[in-house]
């Protein structure tokens, strides 16, 4: 049980400091909400040329984007998350406070990332949300269990999303400059999360393999979940899957790193 | 705050003993041997670019066979130049660095094997870092150390009262980490690093970068600390000031071995340090011969004469007074940092030999007798250290 209550305090410092930055939030906001409009049309202009693409009609697609933009931060599709900041703190040697304490590096940082999520979902996802609501017609669903459902498939995305940065963060122990790889991860990220285009329409061999893939647990799950287009129990259970795997593998990495690799700096 | 106020200190229910009567009078060993290296080591593996796809590897020892001991309850200052391998040294007894060879224990704990059951036990300031949320009040770090050691909520509370009116933290305790001043921020770290009552604390330069009146606050808390709760204080420093008002104890290192283990006043004898004797005479004149002294500076009537520190300065004076006109005369004492300057710069030399015996490849055995041959020919005094050295 103490273990819990430090968690749950390092979640909510996590909330907390994000919460500290009102102007950055407002500006994501912005920045989202713009997006958001520009998808749109060009999502409106595709799908009068081709309508039901993917499997969607305009209004799941339109749907698609604005869940899109209102996972963007959640899911840290675009910024850095904590990866830059652990990264930063391995390379300076600041990791080295983190690891005399008696908490757990990866349930730490899991707490703090899970803290931060929730506080994206609020501050920058109910907004752009609602404004596409309000300019745009979408498939939102009027069962209030579906929308239960589209949270459990986020909660469970944000973990998967965790599980991938937490991995590519530890590498910065043996490569110490980790922003090619975290380069990497971001562009991987944006093109199979959905981020562009949703996965459903990624034709053939791709679109299988893209639809396997951990990324699509983060936005395409709770996309259908909430469009009504995917079994709500069979996504979490993908998504569930992928979390266990990606975070024992990030366990297995982190023993490595903190038993053969230095901590850096005097 | 009285004997009740040592906490968690260990079972053995005397722990408010330690107050009064130093580490001396313990009997048992894990008290005495309550940190305990004993040929220590830590290799570094370097790679070098030296070329397109090409790299060198080389070894760093940046700890090269320490072996010492701490009783519960002691200060001891762990001094030495840059690079000298103290932080690495603080970095494995804290856990999070592996030593390459030897052996280590802490509370009986081998730190890096078990540094989660250990990190209950000891408390860690790395003077150029910091344990606390950057960008949240200090409080919150503080509730934060009260989860993450579980420490029973009224313990919490009046170790908190405690460090807050020493380390007059009241009005920080509501602003962001990020808005203290370093001196702010480095009390605010110790005070992180004491609320869960451990046994020992390891502080990394804790007193770089600040002012005079904040150090002065720093080391008063220190001395405070393990008077009341028999806390045992690990500290490193270029600051000696440090070491004279806190530490009775010091340990010199360079080049990641052991070269000095005693009280801070026996440097003196150690380093081969000089006394000078400043005369003044009635007109100028030319350097004074008094043998052993030597005049190291003349001006004027003046003149600058040293002579070694465990000579004793009447029978110079006598002769000087017999032969010169004198009119005025005095004495002083080696500056401490002077005396460690030339053990450093003696310490440098010794290395580039022992390079060099290293590079033409003799075998270890060779090495550790040019040592031991190296420690025959020193000052004799270098040996009570010497002898310190080795764990019984
Ligand atoms: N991560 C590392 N990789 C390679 N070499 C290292 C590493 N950390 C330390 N060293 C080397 O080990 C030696 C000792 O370093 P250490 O940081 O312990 O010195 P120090 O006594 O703390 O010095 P300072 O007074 O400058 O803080 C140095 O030669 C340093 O270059
Ligand atoms: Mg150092």
């Amino acid at each position: 049980m103490g273990t819990g209550r430090l968690y749950a305090a390092v979640a909510a410092g996590g909330f907390r400091r994000y919460a500290t930055y009102r102007v950055a939030t407002a500006a994501g906001v912005f920045t989202n909400t713009v997006f958001g409009f520009i998808l749109a049309y060009t999502y409106i202009a595709l799908w009068a040329e081709k309508p039901h693409l993917g499997g969607y009609d305009q209004a799941q697609a339109l749907t698609y984007v604005w869940v899109g933009q209102a996972m963007f931060a959640v899911m840290v599709l675009g910024s850095n998350g904590f990866e830059a900041e652990l990264m930063e703190r391995i390379r300076t040697g600041d990791i080295a406070v983190d690891l005399y304490r008696p908490a757990d590096l990866q349930a730490w940082w899991l707490a703090a990332d899970t803290g931060r999520a929730l506080f994206h979902l609020l501050g920058r996802g109910v907004a752009p949300m609602v404004c596409g609501a309000l300019f745009f017609e979408l498939a939102l669903p009027t069962d209030p269990l579906t929308w239960i459902a589209c949270l459990v498939a986020i909660a469970l995305g944000t973990v998967v999303s965790f599980a991938i940065r937490y991995i590519v963060a530890l590498w910065a122990f043996w490569l110490l400059d980790g922003a090619g790889a975290m380069q990497l991860t971001w562009l991987t990220g944006v093109f199979f999360s959905g981020m562009l285009l949703p996965l459903n329409v990624f034709p053939g061999a791709l679109g299988e393999i893209a639809r396997l893939l951990p990324w699509s647990a983060l936005l395409q799950a709770p996309a259908d979940v909430l469009v009504g287009e995917a079994d709500p129990l069979g996504t979490f259970a993908f998504q569930a899957t992928w979390a266990v795997v990606l975070l024992a593998a990030g366990r297995l990495v982190q023993s490595a790193a903190t038993r053969r690799v230095v901590v850096q700096g005097g | 705050m009285g004997l009740n106020s040592t906490g968690t200190t260990g079972s053995t229910g005397s722990t408010g003993d330690i107050s009064n009567t130093g580490y001396s009078g313990y009997s048992d060993g894990m008290d005495r041997h309550f940190i305990e290296l004993d040929r220590v080591e830590k290799v570094f593996d370097v790679r070098k670019k030296t070329g397109f796809l090409r790299r060198e590897r080389r070894e760093v020892r940046a700890v090269d066979s320490i072996s010492f001991t701490v009783a519960r309850g002691e200060m001891v200052g762990y001094i030495g130049p840059n690079g000298a391998g103290k932080s690495t040294t603080i970095k494995m007894l804290t856990g999070i660095l592996t030593p390459s060879g030897g052996r280590l224990r802490v509370a009986g704990i081998d730190p890096s094997r078990e540094r989660t059951r250990l990190a209950h036990r000891i408390g860690v300031v790395f003077g150029q870092r910091t344990t606390l949320w950057w960008d949240l009040p200090l409080i919150d770090s503080y509730r934060l150390m009260h989860r993450m050691y579980r420490i029973p909520d009224a313990r919490y509370r009046e170790n908190l009262d405690r460090c807050v009116e020493l380390l007059e933290l009241a009005d920080l305790l509501d602003v962001p980490v990020r808005q203290l001043s370093l001196g702010q921020r480095m009390r605010g770290d110790i005070a992180a690093a004491l609320l869960h009552d451990p046994e020992v604390l390891y502080l990394d330069e804790p007193t770089i970068g600040l002012d005079v009146i904040s150090k002065a606050k720093v080391r008063e808390f220190l001395r405070d600390l393990n008077a009341e709760r028999g806390t045992t204080v690990l500290l490193t420093t270029h600051d000696l000031q440090d070491i004279e008002q806190v530490c009775r104890r010091v340990m010199v290192i360079d080049h990641g071995r052991l070269v000095y283990d005693g009280p801070l006043a026996g440097l003196h004898e150690v380093g081969d340090s000089e006394r000078t004797l400043v005369v003044d005479l009635e007109r100028e004149l030319p350097p004074i011969e008094a043998a052993p002294a030597r005049v190291v500076k003349v001006e004027g009537p003046r003149q600058w004469l040293a002579f070694p520190a465990s000579e004793s300065a009447a029978p110079l004076v006598a002769r000087i007074a017999a032969e010169y006109p004198l009119v005025d005369l005095s004495v002083r004492e080696p500056d401490i940092e002077a005396v460690i300057a030339t053990m450093y710069a003696e310490q440098a030399q010794y290395a580039k030999q022992t390079e060099f015996a290293k590079q033409t490849e003799f075998a270890k055995q060779t090495e550790y007798a040019e040592q031991a041959e190296y420690a025959e020919q020193a000052d004799p005094a270098r040996r009570p250290g010497e002898a310190e050295e080795t764990v019984p």
